[in-house]
């Protein structure tokens, strides 16, 4: 951003830095604060006696002599053996991103260089299949998956969220390929190489960034879904989302809540790390991607 | 490329999407169109714990064998579609000959469900869509004149809204706008209203389901926006800042034509995801006053007798709602394609 | 508080043991059911068992997966833990087998109070029961200088003493969250008004009359005396508000109030000042406002007879008298001889006294309790009067159970 035209007048830099400001505290003051509470008591945390109790920890102080406690942590982590949902979580979205991009990239590749009607109308379909709402789909699953023994375990899942994924996989890196020149993998055909050399030898080395974006973006489906892990797996292979779903308790269920406080801000620091080590590829991905509609 | 290669290429993904959606899409529509058979009653004699009653019950006997003669059930044709629970078309026809003013109609059909739902979810979904898509530009504007350091943790927190599971971010506000909580007292002060309760008024429930919208759906704009910026043709820009251009006929006539194509694919993708809001009502336990289509396939599906023939009614007409939804952009799709053919 | 849990649960494990020789099966046990304190110790108990394969899927979702679960043939499922609402679902569907020939072979020791009988078959073995019932706090009654309540009309009087008096703001607690648990409630008022759901043999509903509109008018007073946000309050919610110190009169569920003043950080007031009823009555009737519940486990009806024998053997042995000791005795009201109540238990027992009527197991009850559910949140929010929410509710009625055959 050296380039001159983007240099700002002083006045406008203030005011976008004081908008960046005040949007970093709308996105992150709800996960700082959470934070802050998961060292507290329940009673603290809701502070329905009065709020100040969140900050001060006043009933957390009464219970151990300090306002901070880490039993929420201890609770899930130990306890509930929080630990097993986050290894079931990182099976799932390794398995769900290398399936769904290498579907996809193969999918995604042909729609691209095909220049028939039916590309077009495949792409519709993809999008219709998208607009299917997720519980509809899994209360159907049900049924035949536990007829055929498949229910409850890991793979299922697996392949339910790669299929679920893959219309807006499909639509991601058609657009991508389509910014990729066409010219590239025609001359390697002129230079006798099959569709799928050309694919593997040329266009695979420049795909990356695309990719990656793509891949961050089914990696948070898999991640956040609530939908199908929640009613497909049972209790021993929960992923995270689930399992901190059941801290939360039901009618007949005395919740933990703090369990769950503790497990959200558990949740999170995986995506920070992700999100810091990607950064760069993120940013670059969606740049020569660029989607388009 | 050829048939057949396009053939070899797209078969695993064309296989996956078949086998998980398109069969499912199929036993849906099916579903949607037979219901269960009459049920056989008899009365029985009931014991439990806490005495023995008299009560109905169903005579299994007769019930398996209607089911074993037409096991899809009865043909109902679009009768779910057009009961009370669906489109409700004789309540409307109803209300539209009782009602003496065009008010009193909406007031008798704001009262079936089907009509209130739609009500809430195309305001959610015409308010939240453009409202995420300018917040993301400004964001992603502002964030691209930052300094090259700050930017990696800018974006990160910037995401944050959006990577974190609806259903725990949704809860997380939940509790922190109830009337005791911190943002909930921070609004009491602010309006000088000791009994301000978000949670309990329609109006408000609806502000802050659109609030939560926005939060949790601009971070997804904001990236596929920042990710466009850096493709921006220095040279053109520059060439405009040389005839004299503002910074805002910059952006008018070089940033915002440059990114077009992502904010179709951004609004393509959120009027669908929009449209079919769930996550927040549920979070919020705000169905009392705000309900959608995907929140009633839930109702019937978590209910103790599943109305499994009401539920695929409701799915598909979710499918022709976004399909009636992204008509244009679908129609604008099909000219480029032409275009490009 | 982890070492003491830790600790108990050793202890639960070497009691445990103890009794391990007790149970030998041969063939597939298979358990999906909730997921609370006293169903895990059911599992757990089941799981004792040798010879054969015990596996358990306890959890909050079970009442969506049990019934694909058991369709198979055979079935994923060879038992599930259900309630009297939730055993009608298996029933229609004709999941689950009479077990009078598995009570006659290896049944000897279940009291006949324990068995569910329809028509003259045993479908469910009951282990625990519940309902809902008055939890109160006793220190601020005695400041205001007020009896128990024993009827709704004394809880609102009482209400508005404590109101007036500048003690609390909002006295009155409730799940009166929409959906299921608001339907509840207005089960437990319509049946302490002495109203009928349905007319009797058929499935045509029959709320819309005066009882109804009572029930609702009561609804409504209660609630002028709740937190504001009363729509979103489920029974955790309404638990928070009575540990915050914000609530002195509630309807709670019996199941809940052992651990109700147990969380961490609860005042000592509040501490102290607990104290439970049985239910109220409502509007001059003698049924009390409540309904009882128990919950209790079935067998497949799709599995061979071979599992079938040990998914039976297993559960008899799981709820057999010797599983009572100090940590499971106070995790339910169980209806197991030998069961010394304790004083948790009171209230639930004094709703069975007082001759309170089960929730009703008929097929098409939960169509109507959805239908309450979504359908009584705009009178509650006064954008409705009580006939036309009644006439709704009839309507989403009508149409959920022409769908399913059942008008």
């Amino acid at each position: 951003m050296s380039s001159k035209a983007l240099k700002q007048p002083p006045a406008l830099r203030t005011f976008s830095t004081i908008f960046v400001v005040f949007w970093l505290v709308i996105a992150a003051f709800p996960f700082l604060w959470t934070l802050w509470g998961s060292f507290k008591v329940e009673l603290d945390f809701f502070s329905k006696a009065d709020w100040r109790n969140a900050l001060t920890g006043a009933r957390t102080f009464v219970e151990y002599g300090t306002a901070f406690t880490d039993n929420g942590y201890e609770g899930a982590w130990v306890q509930e053996e929080f630990w097993r949902s986050v290894l079931n979580t990182a099976i799932v979205c390794i398995s769900v991103v290398t399936i769904s991009l290498t579907l996809g990239t193969l999918g995604g590749y042909a729609l691209s260089r095909s220049s028939f009607r039916y590309t077009f109308w495949l792409l519709i379909a993809a999008l219709i299949f998208r607009a299917m709402p997720p519980i509809t789909l899994v209360s159907g699953y049900l049924l035949p998956f536990f007829e055929w023994n498949l229910w409850g375990k890991l793979p299922t899942t697996i392949v339910v969220l790669v299929a679920i994924n893959q219309p807006f996989t499909l639509w991601m890196l058609h657009s991508f390929f389509q910014k990729i020149p066409k010219e590239l993998d025609e001359s390697a055909k002129v230079d006798g190489c099959s569709q799928f050399q050309a694919f593997r030898r040329v266009i695979i080395p420049v795909m990356w960034p695309g990719v990656i974006t793509t891949g961050l973006f089914s990696f948070l489906l898999a991640y956040n879904d609530f939908a199908v892990t929640s009613m497909l797996l049972s209790t021993d292979n929960q992923t995270m989302v689930p399992k901190i779903a059941s801290f939360l308790g039901t009618t007949q269920t005395e919740g933990n809540v703090m369990f769950a406080v503790a497990a959200v801000v558990s949740a999170t620091v995986p995506l920070f790390i992700l999100v810091m080590f990607f950064q760069r590829q993120i940013v670059s991905g969606l740049t020569q991607g660029a989607v388009k509609g | 490329m050829k048939h057949k290669t396009f053939f070899w290429f797209f078969l695993p993904t064309a296989v996956a999407m078949l086998l998980f959606i398109a069969m499912p899409l199929v036993s849906v529509v099916m579903q949607s169109l037979f219901t269960p058979h009459e049920q056989v009653f008899k009365i029985v004699e009931t014991c439990d714990p806490f005495g023995c009653k008299q009560s109905t019950g169903i005579d299994l006997e007769a019930t398996n064998s209607l089911r074993a003669e037409k096991p899809l059930g009865r043909f109902a044709g679009l009768n779910i579609y057009l009961d009370r629970g669906h489109l409700a078309s004789s309540e409307v026809a109803a209300a539209w000959l009782k009602s003496d003013g065009i008010g009193a109609f909406f007031n008798a059909i704001g009262n079936l469900p089907f009509y209130r739902a739609m009500a809430f979810t195309l305001t959610f979904t015409f308010l939240v869509t453009p409202l995420a898509i300018i917040l993301g530009f400004v964001i992603a504007v502002s964030v691209n004149s930052l300094h090259r350091h700050l930017k990696g943790l800018v974006i990160f927190f910037s995401l944050l809204p959006m990577i974190v599971s609806p259903l725990i971010g949704s809860l997380v506000l939940f509790w922190m706008i109830d009337s005791r909580g911190i943002l909930g007292n921070a609004l009491q002060w602010l309006f000088q209203d000791p009994d301000l309760s978000l949670k309990a008024s329609t109006g408000l429930t609806w502000v802050m389901l659109m609030v939560y919208g926005v939060w949790h759906t601009a971070p997804f704009a904001f990236v596929v926006f920042y990710a466009g910026l850096q493709t921006l043709p220095q040279d053109t820009l520059e060439s405009s800042m040389i005839d004299g251009a503002s910074r805002w006929q910059q952006i008018k006539y070089v940033v915002i034509p440059h990114i077009m194509p992502l904010v179709t694919f951004v609004a393509l993708i959120q009027l669908m995801d929009n449209f079919r809001v769930f996550e927040p009502i549920v979070g919020f336990n705000a169905s009392a006053h705000a309900t959608s289509l995907s929140w009633f396939i839930f109702n019937d599906l978590a209910g103790e007798t599943r109305l499994l023939s009401s539920a695929s009614t409701t799915s598909v007409l979710t499918i022709l709602g976004v399909c009636i939804l992204l008509s244009p952009v679908l129609v604008r799709t099909w000219r480029d394609f032409n275009r490009k053919v | 508080m982890l070492l003491k849990r830790i600790a108990l649960t050793s202890a639960l494990v070497l009691t445990a043991s103890a009794a391990f020789a007790d149970c030998t099966i041969s063939g597939r046990v298979s358990i999906i059911g909730n997921e609370f304190p006293a169903i895990q110790t059911i599992g757990a108990g089941a799981s004792e068992c040798t010879g054969g394969e015990v596996t358990t899927n306890l959890t909050a979702d079970h009442q969506t997966l049990n019934v694909p679960g058991m369709q198979g043939d055979p079935a994923e499922y060879t038992s599930a833990i259900v309630a009297n609402s939730s055993i009608v679902a298996l029933m229609n569907d004709d999941l689950i087998r009479p077990l009078d020939d598995l009570i006659a072979e290896h049944g000897q020791d279940l009291q006949k109070s324990q068995l569910i009988t329809i028509d003259g078959k045993v479908m469910a073995v009951a282990f625990m029961a519940n309902a809902q019932h008055l939890v109160y706090r006793s220190d601020v009654l005695a400041k205001i200088g007020v009896d128990v309540p024993t009827t709704y009309e004394e809880m609102l009087a009482a209400a508005e003493m404590i109101r007036s008096q500048g003690i609390m703001e909002n006295p009155v607690g409730g799940a009166y969250a929409s959906g299921w648990n608001l339907a509840q409630e207005f089960n437990n008022m319509y049946i302490g008004m002495g109203g009928e759901f349905f007319s009797a043999g058929t499935a045509e509903v029959s709320i819309n009359n005066a009882q109804g509109v009572a029930t609702l008018e009561m609804m409504k007073s209660l609630s002028e005396y709740m937190n504001p946000d009363f729509l979103t309050h489920d029974s955790n919610a309404t638990n928070a508000e009575y540990r915050a110190g914000n609530v002195a009169l509630m309807n709670m569920w019996g199941s809940r109030a052992a651990s109700l003043v147990e969380a961490e950080g609860v005042a000592q007031e509040v501490v102290d000042g607990m104290a439970i009823a049985g239910p109220m009555t409502v509007g001059g009737g003698n049924i009390p406002a409540t309904t009882l519940w128990w919950d209790g486990w079935t067998v497949s009806k799709n599995i061979s007879d071979e599992d079938a024998a040990a998914t039976f053997i297993a559960l008899t042995h799981a709820i057999r008298p010797e599983m009572l000791n100090e940590e499971t005795s106070s995790q339910a009201v169980w209806l197991i001889s030998g069961y010394e109540p304790t004083d948790a238990s009171e209230g639930v027992i004094a709703a069975a006294n007082a001759g309170s009527v089960p929730y009703p197991m008929l097929p098409f009850q939960g169509l109507l309790h959805t239908a309450l559910g979504a359908e009584l949140t705009d009178f509650m929010q006064g954008k409705e009067d009580a006939a036309t929410a009644l006439a709704d509710i009839e309507a989403a009625y009508n149409a959920a159970a022409k769908e399913k055959g059942f008008l």
